[in-house]
């Protein structure tokens, strides 16, 4: 009796960890994972995501194109306000549902193509205002990821990206260059339109 | 009385299998797949229609002869609108004729390639701009299942933007007699291939 209890046992523990092993794992968003640790995992995730790329970018761009001041400021609030939105996002709920990402590419994209001039200290609001928005969104992603040290990472991605291009824009002379800035500009609040189009479709 | 122990072991070990293996842990968000062949694709698109490659140029080699600031107004423009008509087709508000719009679209910017017509800017503008919203609802819309239709877009946008480029790029031959002449021979030659795509949609 004693036999066929262990043997049963057996079977049923067998049985358990087989199971316990096929078990499908939660699969935890899209974060990448570089095997470098966390600062690289979050700057890999700004890297290869566009939704967060493309907009960081195109701040570069229209920091660059309204000149030094506005250009410095940029470089230290943006990643900054970034990285507070962050902090914010690791504390919240789920992701919206609605693409805000997309209304900083067009809000960005039309800014830049219209190279339009603002007060300093709106353009400090926006900057501020944009990377608050993003760093939350990065932060819900990053939950279950790298969390607070790949926010760290991305911060500092986002300082060397703005410093490096918005410089480049900023020395440019020819005429032709700046146009081509904002016809760059166009085709990021082009992107925008259509992602709001895709996410009415459900295809984002 | 073994033989029907060993089978209720069976049955057991298959229940908890079973039970185990279907008690999936939901996903959070989204695993990317697709990623890269949505950009590949939609930078491919433009390419793939004749009719669209020549109206690009078409607006390109325009604005060239134009010359600033209509040379970078219309590649501004035209993306922008041709967003909003592909976002007119994403939430499914149909536009009629748009083979034909799309035809006319070569027709007439070749004719004013050939003809070298200097309207207004807004004039212009606004004509680059009506033919987009028929070329961004064809095309902008026709997104493979699976893919990514934020890097499709950017695909797109790019691709459509780099052909206004070739445009312009080739229209910088305007400063030159015999350039000025080629620059309408190839207007001519979109006018007439307008022609043969409006055949082809009326047919």
């Amino acid at each position: 009796m004693t036999r066929s209890l262990l043997h049963n046992l057996r079977i049923l523990l067998g049985a358990a960890l087989s199971a316990a092993l096929l078990q499908p794992s939660e699969a935890a968003a899209h974060l990448v994972t570089t095997g470098m640790g966390p600062v690289y995992d979050g700057i890999g995730h700004l890297l290869l995501t566009p939704e967060d790329l493309v907009p960081a970018l195109a701040m570069a761009l229209y920091a660059g194109l309204r000149g030094r001041v506005p250009g410095r400021r940029a470089l230290f609030f943006f990643p900054l306000a970034w990285l507070l939105g962050g902090f914010a996002g690791l504390f919240a709920g789920s992701m919206p549902a609605f693409p805000l990402s997309a209304v900083s590419f067009l809000l960005l994209g039309a800014l830049i193509a219209a190279d339009l001039r603002m007060p300093d200290k709106f353009f400090t609001i926006l900057a501020v205002a944009v990377g608050i928005m993003h760093g939350f969104l990065n932060g819900i992603a990053l939950k279950t990821g790298p969390s607070g040290l790949g926010l760290l990472g991305i911060m500092a991605a986002l300082f060397v990206l703005l410093a490096i291009i918005s410089a480049l824009v900023l020395s440019l002379k020819p005429p032709w260059a700046r146009i081509v800035v904002r016809v760059a500009g166009s085709w990021v609040a082009a992107m925008g339109l259509l992602m709001i189009g895709w996410f009415f479709r459900g295809q984002v | 009385m073994k033989k029907q122990a060993g089978s209720l072991n069976s049955f057991i070990c298959f229940l908890v299998l079973a039970v185990s293996l279907l008690w999936a842990a939901s996903a959070q968000a989204h695993v990317e797949r697709g990623q890269a062949i949505g950009f590949i694709t939609g930078l491919e698109h433009p390419w793939s229609g004749l009719d669209h490659v020549l109206a690009m140029i078409a607006v390109g080699l325009w604005g060239a002869q134009l010359g600033n600031p209509a040379l970078w107004i219309l590649p501004v423009t035209f993306p922008m609108v041709m967003s909003l008509g592909a976002m007119m087709g994403l939430l499914g508000i149909p536009l009629p004729g748009i083979e034909i719009g799309i035809a006319v679209s070569a027709i007439l910017l070749g004719a004013m390639v050939l003809g070298e017509v200097k309207p207004k800017l807004y004039i212009a503008a606004v004509m680059v701009g009506f033919f987009a919203i028929f070329h961004g609802h064809a095309h902008g819309t026709e997104l493979p299942a699976g893919q990514s239709g934020l890097l499709y877009s950017m695909g797109f946008v790019i691709a459509t933007g780099c052909l206004h480029g070739i445009g312009i790029t080739i229209g910088l031959i305007h400063r030159w007699p015999a350039g000025k002449l080629a620059l309408r021979g190839a207007g001519a030659f979109i006018a007439a291939m307008g022609l043969v795509f409006l055949w082809q949609a009326m047919a």
